[in-house]
């Protein structure tokens, strides 16, 4: 049985006094826009919700990934963008705080946990998940790195504080490619956005690409060993960007459900509300089941994750199901409402957007079968 | 500087459709309703943050709630209040305002030197604005309510009272009973480490006994203010449709009009 601790319950609480206020009334607008509220970003920094998880001697809230899902989850109910432009952030925050050394965490923490934005930028225009093959270069001149390459599908593109940007390196013995990854301060010379994407959905968020033009970094913007930007970027992906983009996912399933039940309840037909149909009824029934499926999921793979026990293959049960049935319920709600479903003065269509959206980010539902596939066969 | 803020856990405005009226006690059955923190409470809280801000010291909280409200005094602990101080016991169930006052103000007493109490100045439950001008009494102290601005340039209290058709400016010294209207601040935002720290601040319960006080003084048989008939105003619908010529009809809608004495 998954239950939060009351101090959980009252974060949520929390969050979700914090969401109603000030993104709620926004969501729509910034859908519309296609603009990233930086400003509600900064807002947010001194709740503690930019460094959730990041321990308090740097600038974070101290807790855990049950609390950074639950606060993802908050803000995805109303508006999945900004909750994925958050999850991009947690990104870059836990690639320094788990892979850093002392001195970049001190630097580079409080920083982006303080209202900047960070992020992590792996995927090149040839592809995401086929990681090695990455063009982009570092190559150590005059004791310098210098950075070159093109990232794309990068979230906080367009915002970003310090990003976390793996190149290729070198060949290791074997001669395969040896991809390490750098700390770059968003305002480096050389290091800047180039086109910003136009997304159908999640788009709460800038997307886009980073441009690295001859960027000189000195030898401690190396974050981890060299060659170590396989573990750093596919860890970071696979235990932190996944369950978050669980957590998101589910906000939008629980956006389905009480949007369903509110419509079933006030839309009177025939004289009577909606919710008295047997076939709306089923509906709900069908959304309320798989948010709770997708909340076990996610809950427990963000509970393994705080017990420090493997997580990859839970993490990606709970990405693979929150996402596609945030999709299919979506799908059902604006069945549910009609004509209404379309309108989008009501949220459901941008849901279905923003769920459909939400399956390549940080790896297509086919890459997270074949995680849980491979886990399941090497047993 | 310290300072008392006294709030009141009422329903969530988001259930009132579920709240009923006991027809025997007269009094609300929430049972199962959520409660929140009386919104003008946070206002009150607030005031006090800053205060404690400016001029040091500590802000303690007080209610008078069940058992089961010290969730709801923890969040008020979460947004950086430093202690708080729940009166609960079965004998003060149906107190009115007055026999609430006196609780109150038992409580306030016996956790010492106070240089100001701040409270909400209506409760969105009942609504009454007596709590603050009743405290006041009880405790002997200079005491105003719908308090909107409020500044202290020791040892001078300058505050600003609404009233009907305006605005009244008073000049005080502490110590004061303060009731503040929401139109004073606006509450925090409460942060996540306040909600961490929340969890190890002092939080004490008080019940009748420790506060010395006598049952026939409290609760029900403490309360002058009785309930005395229930009466639910009927929201039955009645139409009517009305046939014949447009002309015809639109007299006869205006002859029902002058009846209800919607027109002259």
């Amino acid at each position: 049985m998954l239950k939060f601790s009351e101090q959980q319950e009252m974060m949520r609480k929390v969050v979700r006094d914090f969401v109603e206020k000030e993104i709620a009334p926004i969501a729509r607008q910034i859908d519309e826009e296609d603009t990233c509220p930086v400003e509600l970003f900064q807002k947010m920094a001194p709740l503690g919700i930019n460094g959730v998880f990041v321990p308090a001697k740097y600038g974070g809230a101290g807790l855990g990934y049950t609390e950074m899902a639950l606060v993802v989850e908050e803000i995805g109910r109303h508006a999945a963008g900004l909750a994925l432009g958050l999850v991009a952030h947690y990104m870059g925050v836990y690639a320094i705080m788990t892979w850093g050394s002392e001195e970049q965490k001190q630097k580079y923490l409080p920083i982006i946990c303080s209202g900047g934005f960070s992020g992590l930028s792996v995927t090149e225009p040839g592809g995401g998940s086929d990681f090695t093959g990455q063009k982009s270069t570092g190559q150590l001149v005059d004791g310098e790195w210098v950075l070159n390459g093109r990232k794309c599908f990068i979230t906080n593109s367009h915002c970003m504080s310090v990003n976390v940007v793996t190149v290729r390196t070198g060949e290791d013995a074997k001669g395969r490619p040896q991809i390490s990854a750098f700390i770059i301060e968003g305002d480096a010379p050389g290091h800047t956005p180039g086109r910003k994407e136009k997304k159908a959905g999640l788009r709460g968020s800038y997307t886009g690409e980073i441009i690295l033009n001859n960027v000189r970094l000195a030898p401690d913007n190396l974050l981890g060993k060299p060659g170590e930007g396989a573990k750093i970027s596919l860890g970071t992906l696979g235990e932190m960007g996944r369950a978050g983009t669980a957590a998101a996912a589910l906000g939008i399933l629980r956006g389905c459900l009480e949007e369903s039940v509110k419509y079933a309840r006030e839309r009177i037909i025939y004289g009577k509300p909606l919710s008295n149909l047997v076939n709306i009824q089923l509906i709900i029934a069908q959304n309320r089941t798989d948010y709770e499926a997708a909340r076990l999921l996610t809950y427990n793979a963000a509970g393994l994750k705080d017990a420090g026990k493997p997580c990859t293959s839970e993490v990606s049960m709970a990405k693979f199901f929150a996402t596609e049935a945030s999709v299919n319920a979506a799908k059902r709600t604006m069945d549910l409402m009609g004509a209404y479903g379309v309108i989008t003065d009501y949220p459901v269509s941008r849901f279905l957007r923003d769920a459909v959206t939400t399956i390549p980010a940080c790896g297509t539902s086919h890459i997270m079968q074949v995680i849980i596939a491979g886990a399941e066969l090497r047993k | 500087m310290n300072i008392a803020v006294c709030v009141k856990p009422v329903p969530d405005p988001g259930h009132y459709n579920r709240i009923t009226i006991n027809p025997e006690t007269k009094l609300l059955d929430r049972k199962g309703i959520p409660v929140i923190i009386n919104p003008v409470d946070k206002n009150a809280i607030e005031a006090a943050l800053q205060l404690k801000e400016q001029f040091g010291g500590k802000v303690v909280l007080v209610s008078m709630a069940p058992p089961d409200a010290g969730e709801i005094l923890k969040e008020a602990l979460a947004m950086g209040v430093d202690e708080a101080y729940l009166l609960s016991d079965r004998a003060f169930a149906g107190s009115d305002t007055l026999a609430t006052a006196k609780i109150l103000a038992a409580g306030l007493k016996k956790i010492g030197q106070l240089d100001l109490i701040l409270t909400g100045s209506e409760s969105a439950d009942s609504g009454t604005n007596h709590v603050p001008s009743q405290l006041g009494e009880l405790l002997g102290l200079p005491h105003l309510n719908h308090i909107t601005e409020l500044s202290l340039e020791l040892p001078v209290l300058k505050m600003k009272a609404k009233i009907e058709n305006g605005y009244v400016e008073y000049e005080g010294s502490l110590p004061m009973v303060l009731g503040v209207a929401r139109e004073i601040n606006t509450p925090r935002y409460t942060t996540l480490m306040g909600v961490v720290m929340a969890q190890k601040k002092p939080f004490t319960i008080w019940g009748l006994n420790d506060l010395g006080l006598d049952p026939a003084g409290t609760g029900l048989s403490g309360s002058p203010t009785q309930p005395g008939d229930l009466l639910f105003p009927r929201h039955g619908r009645k139409a009517e449709i009305l046939e014949g010529e447009p002309e015809a009809v639109a007299g006869k809608i205006v002859a029902i009009l002058r009846g209800a004495g919607v027109l002259p």
